[in-house]
Parts: structure tokens; C-alpha cells; sequence
């Protein structure tokens, strides 16, 4: 059993308002949270959901207003953030503008009272793991932004703390450099094995970077898990639209079909995924489909079972096209083809076209909460 | 940043110097109205005495409003002059600007003994007698600075985009300054006048230079501080000028923030 | 919007003001310590006299000298007073920061003068501490305290100067980025060791500037060691003021002040090189 770098139990956070007003605000309620040692582990959520105060709780900048941290199995209540072995990659960078780039590295260890010569060495090896090296002497000022953002990281990682915390690193970058970043982070983590936990509201940087995602929302996690798990199986409705983009169908369910369901949309029978979640015939639900998984068809083709529609909306993206489809019940879906010659390269149909929609009975999933 | 935090050991200092601060101007004015000619202690009752016998004394007076005519007079002159610099430094990138930057700062950091001294043989060489026009000359030298750090300051806050505004929509410059920039640092320009005022009404070490036979109210009470008799007088006319210098620094304070925090549209 | 015509209207009174009431009298003022006398006709005699009086006369730079030790005290005693304010305004002060500054800063604006008067009340020999102090029996009789001497006018200015020096500490404290104190702590540092680091060596050009601001005036100072320094308290522009009310020796007295001039702004030279320099460094 792998150790837990970080666990949080319990951990509320409420800022209490000072003001004749008194209106506290609860950032942070109940969560739990375990993060495995050596894994790249992400909060992920709009911005008020929590996610940056959940992590300054682990770095000691906020106090828990109940519950729990620990870190390497040790309880962290007392322990103020200058002797936790956490260190932050902060989001403005925070670096040091009357020291020098080498000065800013080996900060931490000149506080640690680290000798000279060990000093100097670690700081050169630690600018050459993030491609720094030979800016030793140059000033913060003097650096891009991705550069100031590599000293920051470097700065952290010398002190080889037993977590990494760091707080949307990427957001002041542009967006090529965000995405080879996004890479690069990845690839020093694995490098040097430390546990990372990043911050972000990027859904796409959180499903390329992690090895886990927990998905918060005001003040709670909805869910945790990988990638996959997330974007495929998504727990609850805001995981799923905040995630990826989903449709949502109201249906009603009609029977069960060995592990699939059968629901009634417009009056058709459509198939959706269902993890057993106890469902009697005739009850509302949810089911919800990612775009790309939906299947446009041309009236007199033939599909899994079909859904009359119009096309209200062609928008060429140029991977895929994006099709909006309103249905007979009023509700519109939206459905992405990769712009392949075989597809048409999205100009096969037509604004106010009647077209027929369909899935593949699995890529649906029953939404039950 | 709690309440905790703001009764720190700081805040025990702070409150020992801002009580150092103000006991004198305390002093002054509890014993203007004691009655008694010398400033000691047990007090010995209260009177409005010393009030009405300020109104009675006439070279007092007369300092008095000597030093107030020229505060305006002097204040209205650097206001305009220091005004019309900032407009010129904070709007336009012309050859020498930041030579004048320095030298239009210099009369705010040299010793007045030295800035005394220099007039005084101007005025002497060109056959100027002394008087209350040479020391307000002196005066405006000396406040040119401040009123070009506070209106500048506050030019340099909103955006001139504002102005290319109003004459893309048809103004003038001229009429541009004086219907935009001017109203937009309006409480900028007050705050510098005030200052400007205050500063002069203060002001000895330059105008003991420059003074003629005539007295400004710093000039008579230096003279007065030998005259222990007057004392309970000088104490009194203290306390108001005191209050009065408070009020005003707290309304010219008020004004510069307020001119600070208004956001229009153009805003930068 | 940039025309010469514009720029001349704007910056041609305040150019013409302080060209010919600033600028000319300082030029006036080198060239009359050229001149013989105070007045004709040793006013047009043109003679190096003064200068070797000046060079060879020890008491002359003795004093300037030691007006350049009493400035000194007071900008080290100023800052050392007004920082511990300025850091309590800029980190503790919170919400009522700027209401705590008024309140520092408006009595430093009311009148120099009745400031010194005041404590020239309060402390003289029939003064207020000496009365209050004699009434409770502590002393026998009226003494003179702290009055009359340069420690005198050392105090006076530090007190007069505070309120001044906490403005640029403040404003330099409060610029100061907090998140580099976070990262200082997740770093390793405890609280004064995030200070020692990290705030002090960025509140410097703050501190600076608050150095000049108060040691170059001071130099010059005559006003306040008149009223409180008494015979053993004369400063370097007390002397300059004597040869233009008293001794009548202008040319003397011009070059005193030229000396004091020249080294005043090679002083402000100096400094905005210290501050070009910090620019540098980002801050």
C-alpha cells in the first residue's frame, strides 16, 4: 500500500466576516481528500469553488477552521508553513526582485543554513532540470514569463520537499507556452517522483497533466478520480457539464435491458449505461452524451434507433464540426465529427436539414444525481 | 488582519508618538484659556480673556492678516505656475523635460537659509526694496514643487485618452484643459492650493530674508518669543492658528483622496 | 496632441519663474562671492579673499562639520522612529491604515513655529515640566533641561521630522508584493527572518529617500537652532545668516551658502543614482 502524501479530513474552512454584516463565507466544507505519494494529483473547479484555499490549508497559509492535515501521515494543525515539507509554486511566481535568478533558487536552502559550495551546486543542477541553466546571474525582470515560471518551480523543487503545491502556474502564460508547460510539468514530475497537487479551472490542462482529478465545487469534491473515470463517468451533473462538454436528456426510464436502460426520448426508445441505480418504469431521469459520441445520420440512413431532429447550428472548428440538433421534444443536443473526407468535412448538411440522431447504446450514461 | 493584529505592540507606539504629537497643540489650547501670565502649572481657571484681548492687539493682528493675504496671493500664483508644469510634464515628452524635472524639484530639498540667501542678493542687486512681494516671491519658488508632485500625481492617474476624446469630438486644446483636465483635478488643485497655503503661512526661514518693514505672523511671533508678558496671548492666537491648520489640513486631505478614488469612465 | 506651441504656452511661465527667481540668483549669488564687499564700492572689487578665508579658516568647516553630524543624527534617529510606524501602518494597520496616517501626519502640518514654541514652553526653565515638576516636589527649583545645546536641536528636529520620514517607508512597505512574504515562509523562513530578507531590503529606496529627505534640509537648518540650540547649538546656516543681519559680510556669507549649495547637489546626484540603480534590481 502506497503512503499517503497528503490526507485531509474533514477540512472546513469558513472566513468569518468582520463586518457588522456578518455574513461568513464557508470556502471550504467537509472535504476528504488522499493523495498517494508520488502522484500528480489535481483540483479542478470553477474559481470560488475552493480549490485555491483548499491548497494554501496544506501549505499553512489559511488555518483549518475543523478538521484535519496531514502530511506524511503527520498531523499539521501547529505546524506553521515555513517548517512543513510542502513548498508552493505561487501563481504571480513570487519571486524575489532585489535577488538574482541563482539567489532566488537557493533561497531555501540559504535559510536552512545549507553550506556554500552545496549551495552553489544544487542551485546550478536544480536550473538545469527546468532548462534554466547559464540565468543564474540575470534578475527576475530580466526573465519572460514561462522563464520566471521555471525559476519559481526550480525554486521549490531544491528544497525536495515531500509535496509540491502549485497554484494555476500556467494561467498568466499564452497559450502555445501554456500547452508545452502542460507537457513539461508532467514529464518533471515523473522525473523527479515528487507528489505534485495542482490547482486549476482548466478542464483540458487537468485531464492532460494528472494522474487524479477532484472536481470541486462550492466548497465540496464531487468526485475524485483519473482522467478517464472523470470525463467518462462523470458522478454528478456538474462534473459532467464543467468537464468536457455533455448533453443532457430528459428521458423517461422505461425498462432495464440486461446492464443497459431503456429510456423514452421523443417518444423513441434510446439505450443508455446504467450502474445499477434503482430506477422504476415511467420515472424522469437524466441521460446525458458527450458530442463527440453522437451519431449524425442523414433521414434515410440507418442507425442504433433514431432520433428525428433539425439542424439548427453548423460551426466548423476545423479538427471537427459542431452540429446543434434541436429534437422534437424541444431540447437541443450537440454533437461533434471529426472532419475526416469519409464525413464530409462538415459540408454535407445543410441549416434547417431534418437528420436523425443516434448512439452507441454505451457511450450514454443514466444521470442519477 | 484582525483585531488582534491592530493591537500589536505597534500600535501601543504608534499611539505614544501620536500623543507626543499632538500634547503640545493640547497644552496650548487648555492654557489659552487659563487665567494667568505664565504658562505653569496648577492651572487657575478659565477665562475667555485672552480671546478678547487678541482682538486688541494690532500689530497681531495686522501680522495676521498680512500673512494671510499674501498665503493666497503666493498660493494662487504657484498653484497656477505649478499647475500649468504638471499639465506640460505629465502630458507631453518634450527636449529638457527631465532637466526641469530636476531643477523644478530642487527649491523642495535645498536649506532655505540657501534659497533666503540667494534672493535677497537679487533682490539687492536689482534695486529691489524688501518687502511683503519679495517674500511672496519667495514663497511661490518654494511651492512650486509641491503643487506639481500633487497635480501630476494626479494627472498621471486618469488616462489622457479622456482628452483626445473631447477634441476628437470637436475642442479645442485650450478649451479641452479647461473643460476636461481642469475639472478632473479639480480637487487635486484645492489640495495643492491649501498646502500651498498652509506652507506659506508657516514660513520664516526664507521670509526672514526677504521680509521688509512689514510682519508676517511667523515674523512677529519669533520676535514675540522673547516678550514673556504677551505670552498668554501668544499661547491663545497658538491654539487657534493650531486648530484651524488641523481643520484645514484634514479638509485638504479629504479633497486629495476623494480626488484620488473618483473613477470615471476614463480611469486608467 | 504634442506641439511646440502647446508645450511653450504650458512650460514657458514656470521655465521663466524659476529661470530668473531660482536659477539667477543662484548664479548672482556665486558671482557675489567673488566681490570684495557688501556694498559699492568693495561691491565691485573682485577678489579670491573670501575663498582663502574660507579654505583656511578651520572653525568655518568645523562647523559645517559638525552641522553635518546633527543632520545626521537626525535622519538616522528619524528613520529609526518612524519606521517601526510606517511598518505598523503598511502591515498591521489594516482597514484604518490611511485614517492612522492622517492622524500622524496633520500636526506635523500645522505651524513650525508654535511646535517649537510649545516645547520651548513645556521644557524651559519656567516652563511647564519644570513648574509641574517642582509643584510635586521632584525639583527645587526652575532647571533648564534639554534646552540650549545640539542634543536640543537634534530632539526638536527628530520630533518635528517623524510624521515626514514614516510618508516614504510607508508608501515603499506598502508596495511590497505580500505573496514574497508567503513565499518566503514556504520557503523556510520565520517571521523576522522574512523581514530581515525579504521587507527591509524593499522598504530601502523608501528608507532612503526619507534619509535625504530630512539630512539635506537639515544641514542648512538655522531656524531651529536659533530658538533651541543656544551658544553651544549654532549650526552652519545660523553663521550664514549672521554675515547677512549682522557682520553685513555678504560675499562671505554667499560663499558659505555656495559651498553648502555644491555639496547639497552632489548629495542629490548621488541619491537618484542609489535609486536608478534599485530600479535595476526590479523593484
Amino acid at each position: 500500500m502506497t503512503d499517503l502524501a497528503v490526507e485531509l479530513r474533514n477540512v472546513t474552512k469558513v472566513f468569518v466576516d468582520r463586518s457588522s454584516l456578518g455574513r461568513d463565507l464557508t470556502a471550504v466544507e467537509q472535504i476528504n481528500l488522499s493523495v498517494a505519494a508520488g502522484e500528480f494529483f489535481t483540483l479542478l473547479g470553477p474559481s470560488g469553488c475552493g480549490k485555491t484555499t483548499t491548497l494554501r490549508m496544506i501549505a499553512g497559509f489559511e488555518a483549518a477552521t475543523r478538521g484535519e492535515i496531514l502530511i506524511q501521515g503527520r498531523a499539521m494543525t501547529r505546524v506553521p508553513p515555513n517548517r512543513r515539507p510542502v513548498n508552493t509554486v505561487f501563481q504571480n511566481y513570487a519571486l524575489f526582485p532585489h535577488l538574482t535568478v541563482a539567489e532566488n533558487v537557493a533561497f531555501g536552502l540559504v535559510v536552512k543554513r545549507v553550506p556554500r559550495a552545496e549551495r552553489k551546486r544544487r542551485a546550478e543542477e536544480a536550473l538545469e532540470l527546468v532548462r534554466l541553466s547559464g540565468m543564474g546571474r540575470r534578475r527576475p525582470s530580466q526573465l519572460s514569463g514561462g522563464q520566471q515560471q521555471r525559476v519559481a518551480l526550480a525554486r521549490a523543487l531544491i528544497n525536495q520537499p515531500a509535496v509540491l503545491l502549485l497554484d494555476e502556474p500556467l494561467g498568466a502564460l499564452d497559450l502555445k507556452l501554456r500547452k508545452e508547460m502542460q507537457f513539461e510539468l508532467k514529464r518533471l514530475q515523473r522525473q523527479v517522483g515528487i507528489t505534485f497537487i495542482y490547482v486549476t479551472h482548466d478542464q483540458e490542462e487537468a485531464l492532460i497533466m494528472s494522474d487524479r482529478i477532484a472536481v470541486m465545487e462550492r466548497g465540496r469534491v464531487l468526485q475524485v478520480g483519473d482522467p478517464m473515470a472523470v470525463y467518462e463517468w462523470p458522478s454528478a451533473r456538474f462534473v459532467a457539464d464543467f468537464v468536457g462538454e455533455t448533453n443532457f436528456l430528459s428521458v423517461v426510464f422505461v425498462s432495464f435491458l440486461n446492464d443497459l436502460a431503456v429510456v423514452d426520448l421523443c417518444g423513441v426508445n434510446a439505450y443508455a449505461q446504467i450502474r445499477g441505480e434503482p430506477l422504476t418504469s415511467g420515472q424522469p431521469t437524466t441521460v446525458t452524451i458527450r458530442p463527440e459520441k453522437v451519431v449524425l445520420t442523414k433521414l434515410n440512413q440507418d442507425g442504433h434507433f433514431k432520433l428525428a431532429g433539425t439542424l439548427e447550428d453548423i460551426v466548423y472548428l476545423g479538427t471537427d464540426t459542431r452540429y446543434v440538433v434541436r429534437l422534437t421534444s424541444g431540447e437541443t443536443l450537440v454533437a461533434r465529427i471529426q472532419n475526416t473526407s469519409e464525413r464530409g468535412l462538415g459540408g454535407d448538411y445543410d441549416i434547417g436539414e431534418r437528420v436523425n440522431v443516434s448512439w452507441s447504446p454505451k457511450d450514454a450514461r443514466v444521470l442519477t444525481s | 488582519m484582525g483585531r488582534r493584529d491592530l493591537l500589536s505592540p505597534g500600535f501601543f507606539y504608534f499611539a505614544l508618538l501620536a500623543l507626543l504629537l499632538y500634547a503640545p497643540i493640547l497644552l496650548l489650547i487648555v492654557f489659552s484659556f487659563n487665567d494667568s501670565r505664565t504658562l505653569v502649572f496648577p492651572l487657575k481657571g478659565f477665562t475667555l480673556q485672552w480671546y478678547t484681548e487678541l482682538w486688541g492687539a494690532r500689530e497681531l493682528l495686522e501680522a495676521v492678516v498680512n500673512s494671510l493675504v499674501l498665503g493666497v496671493l503666493a498660493s494662487a500664483v504657484a498653484t497656477i505656475l505649478g499647475t500649468m508644469a504638471a499639465i506640460g510634464i505629465a502630458r507631453f515628452n518634450f527636449p529638457g523635460r527631465n532637466l526641469f524635472l530636476a531643477v523644478s524639484a530642487m527649491p523642495m530639498v535645498i536649506p532655505y537659509v540657501v534659497l533666503g540667501v540667494a534672493l535677497l542678493i537679487l533682490f539687492a542687486q536689482l534695486g529691489i526694496p524688501l518687502s511683503l512681494w519679495t517674500v511672496g516671491v519667495g514663497h511661490v519658488v518654494i511651492n512650486i514643487p509641491y503643487v506639481m508632485l500633487i497635480v501630476a500625481s494626479r494627472l498621471a492617474g486618469f488616462n489622457p485618452s479622456l482628452e483626445e476624446a473631447a477634441m476628437d469630438l470637436g475642442e479645442t486644446y485650450w478649451g479641452t484643459l479647461r473643460r476636461v483636465t481642469l475639472p478632473m483635478c479639480a480637487p487635486a488643485i484645492l489640495s495643492a492650493f491649501l498646502s500651498s497655503f498652509t506652507t506659506s503661512f508657516d514660513e520664516f526661514a526664507v521670509s526672514f530674508f526677504l521680509i521688509g518693514s512689514e510682519s508676517t505672523l511667523p515674523i512677529y511671533l519669533y520676535s514675540q518669543l522673547r516678550f514673556p508678558s504677551r505670552l498668554p496671548l501668544i499661547v491663545t492666537l497658538a491654539a487657534i492658528i493650531m486648530v484651524a491648520s488641523m481643520a484645514l489640513v484634514i479638509f485638504s486631505e479629504w479633497l486629495r483622496r476623494v480626488g484620488q478614488t473618483t473613477t470615471a469612465a476614463g480611469e486608467a | 496632441m504634442y506641439t511646440r506651441s502647446r508645450v511653450a504656452v504650458l512650460m514657458g511661465p514656470p521655465v521663466l519663474w524659476l529661470a530668473l527667481l531660482f536659477l539667477l540668483p543662484m548664479a548672482i549669488m556665486a558671482v557675489f562671492t567673488f566681490r570684495a564687499g557688501t556694498f559699492p564700492p568693495e561691491r565691485d572689487v573682485f577678489t579670491f579673499e573670501h575663498y582663502r578665508e574660507f579654505l583656511g579658516n578651520t572653525p568655518f568647516q568645523w562647523l559645517l562639520w559638525r552641522s553635518a553630524l546633527v543632520a545626521l543624527a537626525t535622519s538616522v534617529l528619524s528613520l529609526i522612529f518612524a519606521y517601526p510606524i510606517a511598518y505598523f501602518l503598511a502591515f498591521r494597520a489594516g482597514a484604518m491604515q490611511m485614517t492612522l496616517l492622517t492622524i500622524l501626519i496633520v500636526p506635523a502640518w500645522t505651524s513650525y513655529l508654535l511646535r517649537i514654541l510649545a516645547w520651548k514652553l513645556i521644557l524651559g526653565a519656567n516652563g511647564l515640566l519644570s513648574s509641574f515638576l517642582l509643584s510635586i516636589g521632584l525639583i527645587e527649583e526652575g532647571s533648564r533641561f534639554l534646552l540650549y545645546s545640539p542634543s536640543a536641536v537634534v530632539v526638536t528636529l527628530v520630533y518635528v521630522w517623524i510624521p515626514f520620514v514614516t510618508l516614504p517607508i510607508f508608501s515603499a512597505l506598502q508596495r511590497i508584493d505580500r505573496s514574497l512574504l508567503e513565499a518566503a515562509t514556504d520557503l523556510g523562513c520565520a517571521g523576522w527572518e522574512a523581514f530581515l530578507r525579504i521587507t527591509l531590503p524593499l522598504s530601502l529606496p523608501g528608507v532612503a529617500a526619507g534619509f535625504f529627505f530630512v539630512f539635506i534640509p537639515t544641514l542648512g537648518e538655522w531656524v531651529t537652532p536659533s530658538l533651541v540650540g543656544g551658544v553651544n547649538g549654532v549650526m552652519y546656516g545660523n553663521l550664514i545668516q549672521d554675515q547677512f543681519v549682522r557682520a553685513l559680510n555678504w560675499p562671505l556669507g554667499s560663499l558659505m551658502s555656495l559651498v553648502m549649495l555644491v555639496l547639497v547637489v552632489i548629495q542629490i546626484v548621488l541619491f537618484s543614482r542609489i535609486i536608478r540603480l534599485s530600479d535595476l534590481a526590479g523593484i
